[in-house]
């Protein structure tokens, strides 16, 4: 026998992985240009969080009929992934269905993947008719069109692609077929092929075998351009994702230091500031307004976007016809931040300023000013991003380094400053009420 | 009848060497807002009415810098929120109900970490305790069998889950409790929140609190209930936006419970 297909499925198998491996390598390396922040507290609590929400897609179902499709096609994947682990070493070793020597265990795993991939195939394309048929208001909003737009749907072409051809593999496998047990639906898709010689059918099953093999390491390899990379992020994204209570924004450290020293009578004002130990003064830069002034936790966010857009169908503002689209901070920022990792890449490994940044670039005043910070859109997402964190961190870089908020806010801080009510009413006048 | 109001001040506590069981924080709209000082002077009513020991800061409380938080002015913020601590811890207090859920919530979750920390609650949350240990009862008199609709504030909602309190407040006035299209952690915003409330929208096709409005309008209820001075504006004005005065009003859960007592 000739180990020549052996040899040119571990050529396959190994750059697929490896161009995989290389690409997740830059991924982190993206999501690390984010500022770092302390998220190792409360394990106990996020492990919880991200198997509810991610392994049990608790967040999912909130939505019925897209909750119960997504949760086939989620199962679906999964299990019938472990079919691929016989692939390989089928493909490496020169063997047939390795693990039907398992007998009757063989039949009810097989049973179940065929199951499952016909659920997956019919989901998938209830889900191509909601978005180009029906025509879903969420997935035709303007952040939608172009390469979004497709992307979803290639997405949906290629797992009804894949179900299809390992449906068809077993269908024209001979000697599966003969056992008559665990081909519970390929049984009836086996009539399609009668008449065909053996030798035909044979090069029918090679063949659907070699393109589903490879058409699962090309899809791997998809994910890492498309909106499709929440299938692994969703994990770490919820585990990271934030504990505190929806209402509750941080408190930015650089601005209590100053705060603080501000407030102390005992502070000398004119007195040098403490030399850092490192001899290097570094200059806190308050808010964002590029992806390197996010945390990394927030670009993490960005990546694990799938576009879904629940938040902005959720979100008052977008419903009363303003251009904030929380789903579009996302995109902006990832589209933002691979164009920063791409400048990084082609200049070896250091950003060259490139003149352009995720304000003003990307993501616009009016979007920002727009925002009512009603946390629906948190509440939405089904894999804990925050979008509400970036628009706040963009607010408060407009308004504490370029003092750039429009008119009515200035007016409503001066007051505070200055009576300490958004109005400009007198502090002294504050018990009034009780008399009037 | 503001001759019956009983409203000490810390500072008369502490002259006096006492110190009240709970501090209610007023806040701005609560002090300074024509229709929130309707709602303020009728939670006061039902503090008086249950005899709760209670006192305010008066003159010396500030803005808690939420608008400000949200809009991005980090530093003001703190500079509100530390002074604030500091008036608080100085009056060692220890418990803290408003009628506010921006207050609520900035005090609740964003004071700790600079140095001051309270057991807050939300002024339904306080009734409701108050209805539990049997200090205050509460009658459906003229809203029994009336239709209440309550329109979540995301600052309690979603923001702190706190969503059956005020319910429960409600159904305690024998009345019909009717739920919106959008309600609880689905609840749409009145539009007021970060800041909104202080600017003009961003250019749209339609208000935030017209859309809530209608959405309240379709379970055509007697009353919209509010648990936040600013919702209640923004409701307020989306009924008069829809030309429904006559039918519907919007009140707080405090002046519904103080109005079923006739207080």
């Amino acid at each position: 026998m000739s180990i020549i297909p052996n040899i040119l499925f571990a050529i396959i198998l190994i750059a697929g992985i490896g161009y995989f491996t290389k690409n997740v390598k830059k991924l982190i390396r993206n999501i690390n240009l984010g500022r770092d922040i302390d998220v190792s507290d409360n394990k106990p609590q996020r492990w919880k969080n991200m198997a509810r929400i991610a392994l049990g897609q608790s967040k999912m179902v909130s939505r019925p009929i897209a909750g119960f499709l997504h949760i086939i096609v989620y199962v679906g994947f999964v299990i019938i992934n472990i079919e691929v682990l016989e692939i390989i070493i089928d493909g490496l070793f020169g063997t047939h269905r390795i693990f039907s020597a398992t007998g009757i265990i063989y039949s009810c795993l097989i049973g179940t993947f065929e199951i499952l991939a016909f659920l997956v195939f019919v989901a998938v394309i209830i889900f191509w008719i909601r978005r180009n048929v029906i025509k879903l208001q969420r997935f035709w909003k303007s952040e939608m069109k172009g390469w979004p737009k497709s992307d979803g749907n290639i997405i949906l072409y290629f797992e009804m692609v894949l179900m299809t051809l390992f449906l068809v593999m077993n269908a024209t496998d001979v000697q599966f077929q003969a056992m008559h047990s665990g081909n519970v639906i390929s049984q009836f898709i086996t009539p399609l092929f009668s008449g065909l010689s053996d030798g035909t059918l044979h090069m029918i099953e090679r063949t659907a075998w070699w393109l589903h093999i490879t058409g699962i390491l090309i899809f791997l390899n998809y994910l890492y351009f498309s909106k499709h990379l929440h299938i692994l992020l969703a994990f770490p994204n919820t585990y990271y994702g934030s504990l505190k209570p929806k209402g509750e924004l941080d408190n930015l450290e650089a601005v209590t230091k100053e705060v603080k020293m501000m407030m102390d009578p005992n502070i000398d004002p004119f007195a040098a500031p403490p030399e850092d130990e490192s001899g290097e003064e570094e200059v806190a830069k308050f808010g964002a307004s590029d992806v390197q002034d996010l945390s990394w936790v927030q670009l993490l966010n960005a990546y694990t976007c799938t576009e879904c857009g629940r938040c902005t169908s959720e979100c008052p503002a977008n419903q009363t016809g303003k251009k904030l689209s929380p789903r579009k901070i996302m995109m902006d920022t990832r589209d933002r931040l691979e164009e920063v990792g791409k400048n990084i890449d082609a200049n070896n490994g250091v950003f060259n300023d490139d003149g352009k940044q995720l304000f003003g670039d990307y993501i616009t005043n009016e979007e920002l000013w727009a925002c009512t910070s009603c946390n629906a859109c948190v509440e939405a997402c089904p894999v804990s991003i925050n979008p509400l964190s970036i628009i706040i961190d963009m607010r408060r870089y407009l308004v504490m380094e370029q003092s750039a908020a429009p008119v009515e806010l200035n007016n409503m801080m001066t007051n505070i400053e200055n009576n300490g009510a958004p109005w400009p009413y007198n502090q002294m006048d504050r018990l009034n009420w009780k008399d009037e | 009848m503001s001759e019956l109001l009983k409203v000490p001040t810390m500072a008369e506590y502490m002259a006096q060497g006492k110190q009240p069981d709970v501090l209610f924080w007023v806040g701005c709209a609560g002090s300074f807002d024509d229709r929130a000082k309707k709602i303020t002077k009728a939670f006061v009513k039902l503090l008086n009415k249950a005899n709760v020991d209670f006192a305010v800061l008066g003159t010396e409380e500030s803005c808690t810098g939420d608008p400000a938080k949200r809009a991005g002015n980090e530093f003001l913020f703190q500079m509100q929120a530390v002074t604030n601590i500091e008036v608080l811890n100085d009056y060692e207090v220890k418990k803290i109900v408003t009628a506010c859920p921006h207050c609520f919530n900035t005090i609740k979750n964003e004071y700790p970490e600079l140095g001051g920390n309270y057991e807050v609650m939300h002024h339904t949350q306080f009734l409701k305790s108050l209805l539990d240990e049997g200090k205050l009862t509460i009658e459906g008199g003229q809203f029994k069998g009336k239709r209440i609709t309550f329109h979540d504030p995301c600052y309690l909602g979603r923001a702190n889950n706190v969503y059956e309190a005020p319910r429960d407040l409600i159904r305690k006035l024998e009345a019909e409790l009717v739920e919106m299209k959008n309600c609880k952690s689905k609840g749409l915003c009145c539009g007021a929140g970060g800041a909104q409330m202080f600017k003009d929208a961003e250019k749209g096709d339609k208000e935030v609190n017209v859309a809530r409005t209608e959405q309240a309008i379709e379970v055509k209820p007697d009353i919209i209930a509010a648990g936040c001075p600013f919702c209640n504006t923004m409701m307020t004005d989306g009924v008069k936006a829809k030309d429904k005065e006559a039918d519907v009003e919007v009140m707080d859960i405090a002046e519904l419970i103080a109005n079923a007592q006739d207080l």
